[in-house]
């Protein structure tokens, strides 16, 4: 016989990795029925022993088999991944346990118990999630209450906005200039005619009726494509020799910063019609665009301002040396590689923003997140909050995913150090 | 020959370090002056000034006739006419040698961008690494960064060319190739003003020493004078030191 209390050694691997092995093997036997038979074997214990029995038994399990340099290639594999001391042990069962536990009923929330078939509320019979919900309101989700007939309209902007884009790709580097410059000073403008109508024989649409998923991209486009500009501009004013310019910057940054998103929001909506002529009206949405354009450009400006500080003195001066004035330094020498060094700050501002578009349903414009509000309290579709949010929470991961992959790809596509 | 640069007793401080201490100085076309001295002694500050990367508070500057003012503009103007190398090369490291070398003879001189390149391969030759044109910045070794930021200066088509302690940055065995390209330049009759510890050098190319102490020029001779009995005792200790 061999005694437990002692270090397993490597003269006796078979007999410790033996007995070791079974151990594991019982515990994840136990966790196992326990997830999907219901059964509980350790149940004769008292019931906080018993829930962790399998941790316990595992632990040992894993001890006895902790043997250095075996010579066996998958025990030294174990050992050193998940096994290489008494408390990481611990931690891999306690992740592995976890795991086996929650993920299954997660999944048949997500899929085995949900309903997918149907149209109303009564049609979800299962435990799980109700699709039906979002397949029948997913209309709304993305267009929100912008008339049916009219949609073909904002599909045809976005489409023409996602050909120009990608034609950007793959058009020769002359044509690209004059189509980079046509989607942001002039793409724009027939976007958003084409969306409003009024003109052309298209029928008036209202900004109150734009909504969902539709108006989220609207807001977070025009958002990211201003602030990006005005906060260059704030960070270069920071750093200016000039005091009235500086002084206005530092003032004006942190103004924007020291105040909540939801109140310049209400404020862009309530106090600033106050301040206009008589007979002066500036639509809704577009209160809204100036008042998270402005928001996040001081966030911005704080960004880049800490990319223009990381270049080294010498950068200045060698443009200075070869007769460039302040602009031509700065947009040829210091900005292209002030940005490249923030990239992973402005792509976090840029998350934040679009993450932040949710709020504009304090002026009554709902994108996703407002839509889902909206419906869930529809009294055809109580009780459907959970479907509704996982919904808009899902599409903005992928938004924001996509954002943050795209601003990896380009921090790898500008770096210079090939060495 | 001509005067092309002229201080006149010009002072300097930095707060309440004077750093420059009522320099007199001419320079004619030409003429190749280096300067040494210890450090903290005012050199760099001298040659920077030439071209206003620091300001001086009283007396005058005046480059190739242009007196050296708040003006911007004609700051400018005198910069473009003025080329420097700098001790840490300070090249664009987003851009190419290629494009470091066009990016200022376009956008300031205004050349089409053909004629910038082909002055910019001229001089990359010039200084031997046309081959490099293509690579970055940072896949070169030191002293071909360091011809590089020279060839750089040396496209705009300077009138005269600052070097505040080229070589001083570099590994030994690179030290060489950036001085032949220095005394080729200076060669093909170069207005140079050179701040550097590299005795050799300065023997081979300069007509003029200056020695720097304490923000004052305290000697200025002809270089074979300089080196074979210098007036002053400092000069004297110094060179004791160095040679």
């Amino acid at each position: 016989m061999i005694n437990i209390l002692i270090k397993p050694t490597k003269e006796n691997l078979k007999n410790f990795v033996t007995i070791g092995g079974f151990l594991v093997f019982i515990s994840f036997i136990d966790v196992l029925a326990n997830t999907f038979l219901n059964l509980n074997f350790t149940g004769f214990l008292p019931s906080k022993l018993s829930f962790f029995a399998p941790l316990i038994i595992g632990t040992i399990g894993l001890y006895l088999i902790r043997i250095e340099y075996s010579g066996n290639k998958l025990l030294d594999k174990i050992n050193t991944n998940f096994n290489s001391n008494n408390f990481n042990a611990i931690l891999s069962l306690i992740v592995i346990f976890a795991l086996i536990k929650y993920i299954p009923p997660v999944l048949n929330w997500f899929f085995f118990d949900a309903n997918f078939a149907g149209n109303t509320k009564e049609d979800c019979t299962g435990s799980g999630a109700c699709w039906v919900f979002v397949k029948v309101w997913f209309n709304r989700f993305v267009y929100g209450m912008y008339p049916d007939t009219e949609q073909w309209r904002i599909n045809s902007a976005f489409i023409m906005l996602f050909g120009l884009v990608g034609a950007s790709f793959f058009v020769p580097t002359k044509l690209k200039k004059y189509l980079l410059i046509f989607l942001i000073f002039v793409y724009p403008v027939i976007g958003l005619k084409l969306i409003s109508g009024g003109e052309f024989g298209l029928k008036y649409v209202e900004t109150g009726a734009w909504g969902g998923l539709s108006l989220t991209f609207i807001v977070s486009a025009f958002a990211l494509i201003l602030c990006f500009p005005v906060g260059m501009f704030l960070a270069l004013g920071r750093r200016s020799s000039l005091p009235a310019i500086r002084y206005t910057s530092i003032g004006f940054i942190e103004l924007w910063r020291g105040v909540p998103l939801i109140t310049v929001l209400f404020m862009s909506a309530v106090m600033f019609p106050m301040f206009l002529p008589d007979g002066t009206y500036v639509d809704k949405l577009i209160r809204v665009l100036i008042a998270i354009t402005l928001f996040e450009a001081a966030y911005m400006a704080e960004v880049i301002r800490g990319g223009l500080q990381a270049l080294p003195k010498g950068q200045y001066e060698a443009a200075k040396s070869l007769g460039m004035g302040y602009w031509r330094m700065h947009f040829l020498i210091i900005l292209p590689q002030a940005l490249k060094l923030v990239i992973p700050g402005i792509a976090n501002t840029f998350l934040a923003l679009v993450k932040d578009t949710p709020l504009i349903f304090v002026v009554g414009l709902l994108e996703l997140a407002g839509m889902v509000n909206l419906a869930k309290t529809n009294p055809k579709w109580l009780g459907m909050a959970m479907e509704g949010y996982v919904f808009a929470g899902l599409v903005f991961w992928v938004i924001c995913y996509a954002m943050s992959r795209y601003s990896q790809n380009l921090e790898k596509k500008l770096s210079t150090e090939r060495n | 020959m001509s005067k092309i640069i002229e201080l006149k007793n010009v002072n300097k401080w930095f707060d309440k370090f004077q750093a420059l201490k009522d320099v007199n100085l001419e320079v004619n076309t030409q003429e190749k002056i280096v300067i040494c001295g210890p450090s903290g002694s005012g050199k760099s500050t001298l040659i920077r000034c030439i071209n206003r990367l620091e300001e001086h508070q009283e007396g005058q500057i005046i480059v190739d006739g242009k007196e050296i003012s708040e003006n911007t503009k004609d700051i400018e103007k005198i910069r473009a006419e003025v080329g420097m190398v700098f001790q840490q090369f300070n090249l664009f490291p987003h851009l190419s040698i290629l494009d470091n070398c066009t990016l200022a003879p376009i956008w300031v001189k205004k050349l089409p961008k053909k004629q910038a390149e082909e002055i910019a391969m001229k001089n990359l030759e010039r200084v031997q690494i046309a081959d490099q044109a293509k690579k970055f910045p940072g896949q070169l070794s030191g002293g071909q960064q360091q011809r590089s930021a020279l060839a750089r200066a040396l496209c705009m088509e300077p009138k005269i060319m600052l070097f505040d302690e080229p070589t001083s940055a570099l590994d030994p065995e690179m030290i060489k190739e950036v001085l032949d390209s220095m005394v080729d330049l200076a060669k093909a009759g170069m207005t140079m003003i050179v701040v550097t510890h590299e005795m050799g050098f300065a023997k081979e190319v300069a007509d003029n020493m200056i020695f720097m102490d304490e923000g004052r020029i305290v000697e200025k001779a002809k270089t074979k004078d300089f080196f074979d009995n210098p007036k002053s005792n400092r000069t004297k200790l110094f060179l004791s030191q160095i040679l």
